[in-house]
């Protein structure tokens, strides 16, 4: 066995090695994505007083796969005046960034795709890919709704792409890298070394810049059930709508994941630091941790969506503009003023 | 340079926020509203036709599926102005049973409203709190005339029946446990009177928890506090009426300025709002939830204390009892004649108006001597809301459409009729 694998070529073995990594990466987070379908219509259901799906396999775990099933079995209608090649190209534009951005991440201290310095900034321009798919979805599509929802969206993430930004500056002098890696190291101490505290307000900032990037409720204008049907993705239907909405899921994972790299530590311990516990099997980093801390996050998610009306999006962008920006380049100066005193125990 | 124009949006009669069959033809500048053209008639099914060609009883069951999410006032009005024509007036207990069956639906409509306009705005979880306690409602309803939504239960002369004294239970499934089954029940022991006491007893707090979902919550205010103002003189020269026109400060409300049945021997009072916007109206109608609620119990204290009939003793106009008929002749005629001919009203022409949750929900009616009306016009309060439509969106953002429409909680079964 060995004898085979060293009689291939490096550049194969190589390509080997890659692929079955990203394998490793993506296929779980596909489950993951799947499952939080699930998880997302259980917890309101539970939140709203009733059960939520139960009928597919033991207490419903097997329903993603039932919806799947029917979404694969389902026509995808074009519209006849629809821009055929955009309409089709528009669900992989939004779903294709949605898993790349994965490959920087680190979701443990052995495991990270690519292990690349400008981390922080492949994760910038990818989650701002994203939106090329909603605003050419809504154009495509060819219907008054749709490119409601298009213009709704272009116009929201230019009001929050930037306080995500300089949030994310604020990260960047905190951690002194743009590898996510090494931000995570600079957080290593106890679960008061990591940078929610010091940098709390681009955290809040950050973690609700997220919600609007991923056009998640309140700020699901784009979307807008009550009021432009199902915005962007209106004329879509069977495997199409469900790459929207893959996309949709796999980014609330993505920005919860984020999140938990940027300020709660990523794969460090909570319990690091503490006296007695320090050494201990506890408080050693680790996958599980990383996966706590966005599961938390996504938690957020769900309970934001059954708690809050909807945003109307012109006040979404006031309150990007009027207060998410001035708030961070505040608090930038802050920080700045933080760095250069050495302030402990973060800076020093 | 290219010419700009205003686009069209068909908004409706298949849209999630058009509460039914609503087809409103929106003329925006981006996405601001210049002008709302509402179409109506999709539901149409002719009541006002069907009710002429009928005996009077036989369309006491068309008025529950005008607003049908008020049943029971519906049919109040209607019994109202049939009682008028004939002189009749109904035993004081039928009239507490009818105001606090009114009140009570009042209750259906309000959080059916709030559910919906929660929903509208993007408030999902209110429509399921609401729904909670609807259906309780929706037992009370049950119980009383055996169905949930289209009662028919009021009658001219007073109501079907009197209450029963034992509510109906939830018994054991597949589905249900012991305990379930138990914990359900634990309000339904008594009669129906003892569950709807438990019912006002527990419902304020429920109205708490609603407000704790919105009243503070700065995006509920932001969607709704200046969003479609009406000035109270607009209100009063649009017909408004109902929770539309007392949000605008208009103190105005037939159970106090035109009591019928009981209600001048209640205590209850009537909220008025300020500004004439959305938060306003939600204000209005939240409070009247309180004041239904109290009205409520004051019903249930009396018909606790004072048995009694619960219809007048006119055969011609109310059926015998079922055990009479069996031996003696005189009723079997008269269920008979009553079942099949109906009774002549004397002629001549009435209006009678009720409070409906809605507004003021009148009917007039014409009568030529026969066992038939000559004529029904009913007065839907949500039509002339809608007709205001118009004017209360100009201006105002597509977001902001839906948000107008949940406030004027139009129903579409009693502006089509």
């Amino acid at each position: 066995m060995t004898d085979l694998w060293y009689g291939l070529p490096a550049e194969l073995q190589r390509t080997l090695v890659v692929t079955s990594q990203v394998l490793l990466l993506v296929v779980p987070l596909i489950l993951s994505v799947a499952y939080l379908t699930l998880a997302e219509r259980k917890v309101i259901g539970w939140i709203q007083n009733r059960i939520g799906p139960n009928r597919v396999g033991p207490k419903g775990l097997l329903q993603p796969f039932a919806d799947v099933l029917k979404l694969l079995l389902k026509e995808i209608v074009i519209p006849a005046k629809s821009s055929r090649f955009l309409f089709v190209i528009a669900p992989l534009l939004a779903i294709v960034p949605a898993f790349a951005t994965w490959a920087v991440i680190p979701v443990s201290p052995e495991f990270v795709l690519a292990d690349i310095n400008a981390g922080v900034l492949y994760v910038l321009a990818l989650t701002s890919m994203g939106v090329y798919g909603i605003i050419l979805a809504g154009w495509a599509s060819n219907s008054k709704y749709a490119l409601l929802g298009a213009m709704r969206s272009a116009a929201q993430i230019v009001a929050y792409e930037i306080a995500m930004g300089f949030a994310l500056v604020g990260v960047l002098m905190a951690g002194g890298s743009l590898n996510l890696g090494e931000i995570v190291r600079a957080q290593e101490g106890s679960i008061l070394h990591w940078f929610w505290l010091p940098l709390l307000p681009l955290f809040v900032i950050y973690f609700i810049s997220g919600v609007a990037e991923t056009n998640r409720a309140p700020f699901d204008v784009a979307e807008g059930e009550s009021e432009i049907v199902a915005g962007f993705h209106v004329e879509y239907s069977g495997m199409a709508f469900a790459v929207f909405f893959l996309a949709e899921y796999a980014n609330m994972i993505l920005i919860a994941a984020l999140s938990a790299t940027f300020f709660l530590g990523g794969w460090l311990s909570p319990l690091q630091g503490i006296p007695g516990l320090d050494g201990t099997f506890l408080a050693a980093p680790g996958f599980f941790w990383f996966a706590l801390k966005t599961a938390l996050f996504l938690f957020l998610f769900l309970w934001f969506r059954a708690t809050f009306p909807r945003y109307r999006y012109d006040q979404i962008m006031r309150l990007g503009w009027k207060v998410f920006i001035p708030l961070t380049i505040v608090w930038l100066f802050v920080l700045g003023a933080l760095v250069w005193f050495q302030v402990g125990p973060w800076f020093d | 340079m290219a010419e700009i124009r205003n686009f069209t949006l068909n908004f409706g009669p298949q849209h999630p926020a058009a509460h039914g069959v609503l087809r409103l033809v929106l003329e925006m500048d981006g996405e601001v509203i210049q002008k709302a053209d509402p179409h109506i008639g999709l539901l149409h099914r002719a009541t006002e036709k069907l009710a002429e060609s009928k005996p009077y009883n036989q369309s006491i069951g068309y008025m529950d599926r005008l607003d049908y999410v008020s049943m029971m006032c519906n049919e109040h009005a209607y019994v109202l102005a049939i009682e008028r024509l004939l002189g009749i007036t109904p035993p004081p207990r039928a009239q507490y049973i009818r105001v606090m069956f009114d009140e009570i639906t009042r209750i259906l409509n309000h959080l059916m409203w709030l559910g919906a306009h929660g929903l509208d705005i993007g408030a999902m979880t209110m429509f399921l709190y609401c729904f909670r306690e609807r259906e309780d409602l929706m037992d009370c309803y049950e119980a009383v005339s055996g169905t949930r939504m289209h009662a028919t239960y009021y009658r001219p002369g007073g109501v079907h029946r009197d209450l029963p004294l034992e509510m109906p239970r939830y018994q054991e499934s597949k589905f249900r446990s012991k305990k379930e089954v138990a914990r359900l029940n634990e309000a339904r022991s008594g009669s129906l009177l003892d569950f709807i006491e438990d019912f006002t007893a527990r419902f304020p707090a429920c109205v708490d928890e609603y407000e704790t979902l919105l009243t503070d919550n700065r995006i509920w205010k932001q969607r709704t506090v200046n969003i479609g103002v009406v000035a109270p003189e607009r209100a009063v020269a649009l017909g408004f009426t109902g929770p539309m026109l007392r949000g605008s400060g208009v103190e105005w409300d037939l159970r106090k300025k035109q009591p019928y049945e009981v209600y001048d021997q209640l205590d209850f009072d009537i909220p008025v709002g300020v500004n004439g916007d959305c938060y306003d109206r939600y204000l209005v109608r939240i409070e009247e939830l309180r004041q239904s609620n109290r009205i409520v119990r004051q019903c249930v204290q009396w018909l606790r204390e004072n048995p009694g009939p619960i219809s007048v003793d006119n055969h011609k106009v109310v059926p015998p009892r079922r055990v009479e008929m069996k031996g003696d002749m005189e009723s079997l005629i008269h269920h008979f004649k009553l079942y099949t001919e109906g009774y002549c009203v004397p002629a001549g022409e009435v209006y009678a108006a009720v409070e409906a949750p809605k507004g003021e929900f009148g009917c007039y009616l014409v009568s030529d001597g026969a066992n038939k009306p000559y004529r029904v016009k009913l007065r839907a309060p949500g039509f002339v809301h809608m007709a205001a439509l118009d004017e209360m969106v100009r201006g105002h953002m597509l977001a902001d459409v839906v948000a107008m429409i949940g406030t004027i909680d139009v129903v579409f079964g009693e502006v089509d009729r």
